[in-house]
């Protein structure tokens, strides 16, 4: 993280500054990178570039959106990427009565297999990176038996022109994927549900002595997310023209999670920071597209993405409560 | 993820006293089961599939069953440690990729002792620099040995130029006696779980491990080295990811960079398979070579009988298994807690 200003230095306390770094680091590290990309090459800022990236990043801020409210519930959904791979695999079926019926019953699926893992943690107690794991060993093998083991060509006009075209110059994708982050954030902040989920990451004993929904509250999140991932899967399905279980949304949950933890959430749960977590995706897709750019291998990228979690979630822990 | 110290002290047995005697009963019947429970399946499936298969109880299908795997079973090995103490090590299938290749370099560039100490040490740093984190730096397991699966993955692209390079094993190397035919690798391995499961029952940090699991901060308060103790497991854990890479790689002859993929996932699931909880304080390495054991054979099993699916179907399959096993635990477990 790049260091923000600080106020004058009587207000120097440790405290002030880690609570300062955790709210905004993330948007200083934003547009510092802005700005070093921008002098370091001048195409950056150019209208075909920004698009590539805003394509790119959408699905991963689609699926890091529900990321960031189970982690707001101390949870983790490590099953988004095998949900893409189901509604890449249940899209091909159903695009011929319509692409709007085929992403419907994509987020179908999504939802069920979002429940499956919801009711998992709320009521049978599991926890939730198990609870989720298995389905997503699961989901990606149901997602290959429905497609078969080939990449299947999808040409329905409806999925193209959600994966490629654009409003006022903005892609669609990217358009979709900032109305979820409004309507993510509005639920959060200012719900009854948003209240009951941050209260429930919290403390999840007291909310429910509170005599909150918990199980319902938490059953919904998970849902959410499959919902959003099935979305995301429909757009990668529409961007890249084929249906690829075997290999779309590989990742994904490390993506995501990364997003979100570099968007100042913290894992232990009780606040979810979607501005944040939107910045975060922006900041991950960024700065792997300038290395790139920069011909900096792959593996230094990965290097750095991993550097970049450990000074974020370092940055975000809660001092003096230990 | 939150340390057991976080949750909040289960109400003490309120149990009547004149319903003891079968609460204790049953109590110690679903200790046993998610105890044994891999066992019996694990006995089951062979008994079932040795009477009604032809092919199942060959040589040359079990040899291939054990002497294929039994490396990657390292890996289970080292997560049941973490997986006490109430963390996770995610970042198990690149170190056992990046063991491989420095193996393999080793191999190639030194020698066979090379080629043994290169992988475990820089397996024991990597370990170190994650144990560190996650025991003095205070972050999650989760988090940390996540970066550290990216970074390993990393540093391996790095010495490999993108994976344009491959490293040979040089033929009639001394280095590849160690993962040739069947015995040899299953008897290191066999070794190796027998030296694990002396180390968690018979040593002062096996009783420190199992402890701290159980609850960090009594541990602490007992005076227990649990930050030493922490880091030593993710040591354990990640040196055992880098000899088994090795080890692979004298097995395959070549160092290859694009293995070990997920193979993290199949360790936990073992690991959760064979009764060990995890939040930690509770399981056995017994419990895990029946996880890793049970997987293996009914990998085999679909192999045998469902081929035409392929390995989606094998997927499905173990991803329904783990949550069966899952759910079966926590309802044990909740038995045993009388809660």
């Amino acid at each position: 993280m790049t260091p923000t200003t600080w106020p004058g230095p009587d207000l120097l306390d440790r405290a002030r500054l880690t609570r300062l770094l955790q709210a905004y680091g993330v948007y200083a590290a934003l547009v510092a990178l802005f700005v070093v990309a921008a002098v370091l090459d001048s195409s950056f800022l150019s209208a075909g570039n920004v698009r590539i990236q805003l394509f790119q990043v959408a699905p991963t801020l689609m699926v890091a959106l529900g990321m960031a409210l189970v982690i707001g519930t101390e949870g983790v959904d490590l099953s988004v990427g095998a949900v893409i791979a189901l509604a890449a695999s249940v899209v091909p079926l159903y695009v011929g009565y319509g692409a709007p019926l085929a992403i419907l019953i994509a987020l179908v699926f999504g939802a069920v297999s979002g429940a499956l893992g919801g009711t998992m943690v709320a009521f049978a107690r599991i926890q939730p990176i198990v609870a989720t794991l298995s389905l997503m060993i699961g989901l990606r093998g149901v997602a290959e038996l429905i497609n078969g083991n080939s990449a299947k060509p999808v040409m329905d006009s409806g999925l193209l022109s959600l994966g490629s075209d654009g409003f006022a110059g903005v892609p669609l994708m990217a358009w979709i994927a900032g109305v979820c982050a409004v309507l993510t954030a509005l639920l959060v902040r200012r719900t009854t549900f948003g209240r009951q989920l941050v209260a429930i990451g919290d403390n999840r004993q007291a909310s429910k002595l509170a005599g909150l929904p918990v199980r319902r509250v938490l059953v919904t999140v998970y849902v959410l997310s499959g919902v959003l991932a099935a979305f995301a899967g429909a757009m990668i399905v529409g961007h890249g023209a084929e249906a690829d279980p075997a290999n779309q949304g590989l990742n994904m949950e490390l993506n995501a999670i990364t997003a979100v933890v570099v968007g100042g959430t913290p894992l232990t749960g009780g606040r979810v920071r979607v501005l944040g977590t939107v910045a975060g995706a922006l900041f991950m897709q960024l700065i792997t597209a300038v290395l790139t750019q920069h011909n900096v291998h792959t593996s230094y990228t990965q290097l750095v993405e991993a550097a970049i979690i450990c000074c974020a979630v370092y940055a975000s822990q809660e001092r003096g409560t230990r | 993820m939150s340390p057991s110290a976080l949750r909040p002290a289960t109400a003490p047995a309120g149990a009547a006293p004149d319903a003891a005697q079968p609460a204790a009963l049953r109590e110690r019947l679903a200790s046993h089961i998610q105890r044994r429970g891999a066992l019996a399946v694990l006995v089951l499936m062979v008994a079932i599939a040795s009477a009604t298969s032809d092919t199942f109880p060959t040589w040359s299908n079990i040899s291939s069953i054990l002497g294929n795997n039994a490396f990657v079973w390292l890996l289970a090995l080292g997560m049941t440690f973490v997986i006490l103490t109430g963390g996770i090590d995610l970042s198990v299938g690149s170190l056992y990729a990046l063991g491989g290749v420095l193996g393999a370099y080793g191999a190639h560039a030194g020698g066979t002792w090379l080629a043994i100490v290169l992988p475990l040490a820089v397996g024991a740093v990597w370990g170190s620099v994650q144990g560190l984190l996650v025991s003095r730096a205070g972050m999650a397991p989760f988090i940390v040995t996540l970066a550290g699966l990216l970074g390993a993955r990393g540093l391996l692209q790095a010495l490999t130029d993108e994976g344009a390079t491959t490293y040979l094993v040089p033929p009639g190397a001394a280095f590849r006696s160690l993962g040739e035919g069947t015995w040899t690798p299953v008897l290191i391995v066999a070794a190796l779980f027998v030296l694990g499961a002396l180390l968690l029952t018979r040593t002062r940090f096996g009783a420190t491990v199992t402890a701290l699991g159980g609850n960090e901060s009594a541990a602490t308060l007992m005076g227990l080295p649990v930050a030493r103790t922490k880091v030593l497991v993710y040591v354990l854990s990640a040196t055992l990811a880098a000899a088994a890479g090795a080890l692979g790689s004298a097995r395959l002859g070549s160092g290859v960079t694009t293995i070990g993929v997920g193979y993290e996932l199949t360790a936990i699931a073992s690991v959760v398979i064979g009764g060990t909880l995890l939040t930690g304080g509770s399981g056995s390495i017994g419990g895990t070579a029946s996880g890793v054991l049970v997987l293996a054979v009914i990998h085999n099993l679909i192999d045998h009988y469902f081929s035409q699916y392929g390995s989606a179907f094998t997927d499905t399959v173990n991803g329904a298994f783990l949550a069966v096993v899952v759910l079966a635990q926590t309802l044990l477990s909740r038995t045993r807690q009388t809660d």
